[in-house]
């Protein structure tokens, strides 16, 4: 296994050795990039003189289609799923799309066969200037542009394009840090502190360290990113994928192996059960906060002038806002652990939901029974969202969008807000809402700390440990037959018990025999 | 009284190596049931493994010395002598009685120990080993499908086992003091030798 992770460590070598070379071809040489773009597709039509096939490629992945048909035969992906953060894309699509590989996509009627629609620069900008803005439906503003406090600079489309390359941690972060409307918010092992972390903070990052970008593991072909939370594999059964990777994962034993622990070979008995982002990822959020709760239901207060409402922790971080409800951020803690096979059915708007609990959103399936599960830390975002009171299922509200069009952050009339998107969409509200407790599992899998940070043995084999709360097994130093300890005790203090009260008897009638 | 080597190098060695490992084994198992926490899990687990193989080591050297020097017929049980050992310990020793048996070269032990010692031999150390070598190799169980792999069951039986085992050292220990003088049996069990009645 020292071998193969040898091998894997030089093939990583030769590929990084690539990075930051020259390659053979100079964008800013190319006539085609030099002409004044007025708009991102135009732009995107000039690297489709080149790079022909580049659309086709993005147009069947779920970067483009936001629609997943998962494993489970669901679908899934961005326009179908719903979470407890901003709920659902539907009917929000210009905030949303600003996170789409595309531009324009604003309703309905986006054009999916487009090819000059497909916007290479977000991915592939150097220069670190290219922004797409927020409520624009995936486009960048080529003037400066103000967003609530926050300015957004004019790009430059033709200084972008002449300096376009490799993804890179800036590139995918763009989205992926600040999924969930900020910094953080979403996933807890994906924030800002990525952009250049230590080597403590992630040991595969780390720029004191491996420095790996993201495509590192998350290997592509034709575009399509390997990695998925709506096709997880919860268990590696493969090992090593290097130097021929199979693109359909990006695990740990792709690089590891499937017996990683050279020296202290028990580790590798609990390879089985156990992921390895479970010991390996100790703690979450480690270096910025991640909303653990949001409350949709107490959106909508005002102050006494009629003013938004909002209200800030000690930390700075917003606790309160009239548009989106009330917010608790966590940071540096431990995550939940929860058995895991891969399988999450995603309960999507118009299934039955049983109200008179916590609904979870993307129940993890899995036992110590199943093979294919293993135990895995997982984030757990709980929240009140809303849902129609009477049919008992969740719908998407509208959100965004001009005064009058019935969007709740401009309207305030969460009816209204259900209403204009269960006709736009088509689905069914039958006029009464209320909000329901839900849970929504985001596995960890990044932040991954240098081993001697890793979680100890006695973090979880103690009676009150990490796993307290998983049933099903025998978990040794956590369980116990109580029978079995009172037993245990009466053989050890009863036999003490019993020689004191010998060797007393014994000195006391000595000390007759002797008097 | 006469003064007699009972306790041969190698016995006395054997049989203070063997109080060491398994007071370590004990506590560290403790630990690693979850009694207490002194080592940490994870040493508590190696220092159990290491006394383990050293104990699975002494006890060979002790099996090959008791077979080569005749030595375990000392422990062949007998019930002549039991039931006055069982009176002795009940109510002579309170009364300054004199010791049902005697000890000699051939025969060390009184009937209890025999029974108790070939107890520990043959049922007691065998289970130990026995279920901690499945407990620590049970992702081997696991994969052989075999019908053993159940680690609670294999915890349980190893827990009451070593219970017993601190149950016996306890009283052993006490029973020690049970000889000429208070200290001479253990006297002996160091020096190898002990005064005899002739």
């Amino acid at each position: 296994m020292k071998q193969s992770f040898l091998t894997t460590s030089l093939v990583l070598m030769l590929l990084l050795g690539t990075q930051g070379f020259a390659t053979t071809a100079d964008h800013t040489k190319f006539e085609i990039l030099q002409q004044e773009f007025k708009s991102g597709p135009e732009v995107t039509k000039a690297c489709l003189s080149c790079h022909t096939e580049a659309s086709m490629q993005i147009h069947a992945t779920k970067h483009w289609t936001w629609d997943v048909t998962s494993h489970q035969d669901q679908n899934l992906g961005k326009r179908h799923v719903i979470n407890n953060f901003c709920i659902g894309t539907q009917g929000n699509e210009p905030r949303c799309t600003s996170c789409h590989t595309g531009f324009g996509w604003k309703d309905d009627t986006f054009d999916f066969t487009s090819e000059e629609r497909v916007d290479c620069l977000v991915c592939h900008d150097k220069t670190g200037t290219y922004k797409k803005f927020p409520t624009k439906a995936g486009d960048p503003v080529l003037k400066d542009t103000k967003f609530k406090t926050k300015m957004f600079k004019g790009v430059d489309l033709a200084y972008v394009a002449q300096n376009v390359g490799e993804t890179s941690r800036e590139t995918c972060g763009a989205c992926h840090f600040y999924g969930g409307g900020g910094d953080g918010v979403k996933h807890g092992d994906l924030d800002g502190s990525l952009l250049k972390p230590t080597r403590q903070l992630d040991v595969h990052m780390g720029v004191d360290g491996e420095n790996f970008s993201c495509s590192q593991c998350h290997s592509t072909d034709e575009h399509s990113i390997s990695g998925s939370r709506y096709d997880p594999l919860a268990i590696d059964h493969h090992g090593i994928d290097l130097p021929a990777p199979d693109l359909t994962s990006s695990t740990c034993e792709s690089c590891h192996g499937l017996s990683p622990h050279v020296n202290i070979p028990k580790y590798n008995d609990h390879v089985d059960k156990v992921a390895c982002q479970t010991c390996h990822i100790p703690f979450m959020a480690v270096e910025r906060p991640t909303k653990m709760w949001w409350d949709w239901s107490k959106a909508g207060k005002f102050d006494e002038n009629g003013k938004h409402l909002k209200l800030k922790d000690e930390r700075g971080f917003v606790t309160y806002m009239t548009a989106k409800g009330e917010f608790v951020w966590e940071q540096n803690i431990k995550p939940e652990y929860k058995w895991f096979n891969g399988n999450n059915k995603f309960v999507l708007p118009g299934d039955p939901i049983d109200d008179s609990k916590v609904v979870v959103i993307n129940p993890y399936e899995g036992s110590y029974d199943d093979t294919e599960a293993r135990i895995w830390p997982v984030k757990v975002h709980r929240g009140k969202q809303i849902y129609d009171s009477k049919n008992k299922t969740f719908v998407v509200p509208k959100l965004f969008g001009k005064k009058g069009s019935g969007a709740y952050w401009k309207d305030f009339d969460w009816d209204k807000a259900i209403r204009t998107n269960a006709e736009e969409f088509n689905f069914e509200y039958s006029g009464e809402f209320g909000f329901v407790e839900t849970e929504m599992n985001w596995a960890l899998n990044h932040m991954v700390q240098p081993k001697e940070q890793a979680v100890t043995c006695n973090e979880c084999h103690s009676r009150d440990g990490r796993l307290a709360g998983l049933a099903g097994f025998y978990l040794p130093g956590r369980d116990s037959w109580s029978w079995l300890d009172i037993l245990g005790k009466l053989m050890i203090l009863g036999s003490i018990f019993g020689v004191l009260v010998h060797g007393s008897i014994r000195f006391v009638a000595g000390r007759r025999r002797d008097s | 009284m006469k003064q007699v080597m009972l306790y041969s190098v190698f016995n006395r060695f054997w049989h203070w190596m063997q109080a060491i490992l398994i007071i370590i084994l004990a506590i560290t198992g403790m630990e690693v049931h979850g009694n207490f926490n002194i080592f940490g899990f994870e040493d508590a687990v190696a220092i159990h493994n290491f006394s383990a193989w050293s104990l699975l080591i002494l006890i060979a050297f002790a099996i090959f010395w008791h077979i080569t020097t005749g030595q375990w017929r000392q422990y062949i049980p007998t019930s002549k002598m039991l039931t006055e050992m069982l009176e002795y310990y009940l109510i002579g020793i309170f009364r300054n009685a004199p010791h049902p048996t005697k000890k000699s070269e051939l025969s060390k032990l009184n009937p209890l120990q025999r029974l108790t010692y070939l107890f520990i031999k043959i049922l007691a150390l065998p289970v130990q080993i026995v279920t901690g070598a499945l407990y620590y190799y049970y992702n081997n169980l696991v994969a052989a499908d075999s019908a053993f792999a159940n680690l609670e069951w294999i915890a349980v039986v190893h827990t009451i086992s070593s219970y017993s085992l601190i149950m016996f050292i306890i009283i052993h220990v006490y029973l020690t003091t049970t000889g000429h003088t208070l200290t001479s049996n253990i006297k002996a069990m160091i020096t190898g030798w002990e005064e005899i009645d002739e």
